[in-house]
């Protein structure tokens, strides 16, 4: 039986907790491994291959390999550790987190620049912009 | 008796070690940022401390979800950094002080603080960074004490229980019959998020509270949830939890000797502060 959970309806927001982190272990783990670089080199030369060698689903092994990150975190993927995936590919952190909000690069670089993301109408679900 | 003689707070962010590493200091992006640094050496140097306990949270380096301690604290003679996969330069290890460290960890458990204890421990980039920020030749004239608090893996300690466990820290050190000089430093935060359609989340009015309480109003933060934390500072903004553990070890009345905040260094707020007990 999980703990009621209060914290689902912050918009765009995912907390990962126990069950996320019991679904994305291994997915997580794999990320991990990315951090060795003979393994960034096996995995670019054959990511199905590669990705194989984990106990990971199906459907986490399509999300790693269509870079679709908030699908990786609905599955389970933690932030931190997905952002071995990205440093793999080269692409920097900012890259990485603009390409969860539907956003061009251009687009959330240049939101970052002029402060970032408000909080009004990104605090709570169905709060009134 | 050994004496807390201020903390050191600031955001850990990869790319800082990126832009180190290519020389950006002066860089129009980066300027803002690291401008805010050459004062906080001025008072390294005035203050000379003989240690650093660094509070902090590790990002798989050295816990991953196999382990996840709520708290840990290393005793090792050595830190090593490692390859963290972004493509920054590992920094040179890092002095310990086993007997501190153990000093500490008894005076934590006799206070019902149960760490997870490391006579082996590798620090990543929320360790290194900030260190290379107050030296940066690299060449650390201080023994190290790192504490990490979990901010990955909900349930994450709360607010209330990280300031408790800074003013026990504090008691810890104060007890540590050397005469040496000890920096507190807390690293992460401010507020930002990296995750999910919200990403890019910034709350400038909640960071210039949480920084005004850091001198004025030290349990301010921990009147939050984590949840709450993380709905107004964002998902990785609750990193802040580390800087409520440094304001712990210091007493009620505090002084500023420096703070900057911008916004932004890649998705984050960036904050620093340097407080000295009043």
């Amino acid at each position: 039986m999980s703990l009621d959970k209060p914290y689902t309806d912050i918009p765009g927001t995912t907390i990962f907790d126990a069950d996320k982190s019991r679904e994305g272990y291994h997915l997580n783990q794999f990320c991990m491994s990315l951090m060795k670089a003979e393994n960034r080199a096996r995995f670019k030369a054959n990511e199905r291959a590669y990705l194989d060698e984990w106990p990971m689903s199906e459907e986490q092994k399509q999300a790693v390999m269509a870079r679709d990150l908030n699908r990786c975190i609905a599955l389970g993927g933690n932030i931190y550790f997905l952002a071995k995936i990205g440093a793999t590919d080269g692409k920097s952190f900012q890259q990485m987190a603009g390409s969860m909000t539907g956003m061009t690069e251009d687009q959330y670089r240049d939101m970052m620049v002029k402060g970032g993301r408000s909080i009004e109408g990104n605090r709570k679900t169905g709060e009134k912009k | 008796m050994a004496k807390i003689v201020g903390t050191i707070t600031t955001s850990h962010v990869p790319a800082i070690g990126g832009a180190i590493a290519k020389g950006l200091q002066s860089d129009p992006y980066w300027k803002p940022f690291f401008d805010g640094f050459p004062p906080v050496r001025d008072w390294l140097a005035k203050v000379k401390p003989d240690v650093v306990v660094l509070v902090y949270n590790d990002h798989g380096l050295n816990f991953f979800l196999d382990k996840m301690p709520t708290f840990a604290i290393g005793a090792a003679a050595e830190y090593r950094n490692a390859d963290e996969g972004w493509g920054i330069p590992t920094v040179a290890p890092f002095r310990g002080d086993p007997e501190l460290s153990w000093h500490i960890i008894e005076s934590l458990v006799a206070e019902d603080f149960d760490l997870v204890t490391c006579q082996e421990m590798v620090v990543d980039h929320a360790f290194t960074l900030p260190m290379a920020l107050c030296w940066p030749d690299q060449k650390w004239p201080v023994r190290t004490v790192p504490v990490v608090v979990n901010t990955v893996q909900a349930p994450l300690p709360s607010a209330k229980r990280c300031y408790k466990l800074g003013q026990a820290l504090g008691r810890a050190i104060a007890s540590w019959p050397k005469d040496e000089r000890v920096v507190v430093m807390g690293t992460g935060g401010l507020s930002h998020q990296l995750d999910g359609e919200r990403a890019g989340f910034i709350n400038k009015d909640f960071d210039l509270k949480f920084m005004d309480s850091m001198v004025n109003d030290p349990a301010w933060a921990t009147k939050y949830s984590t949840v709450e934390l993380v709905e107004l500072s964002g998902t990785q903004g609750v990193e802040l939890l580390n800087w409520v553990v440094a304001r712990g070890t210091l007493p009620e009345k505090v002084s500023k000797r420096q703070a900057n905040y911008h916004i932004p260094i890649s998705n984050t707020a960036s904050g620093l502060m340097v407080l000295e007990p009043a």
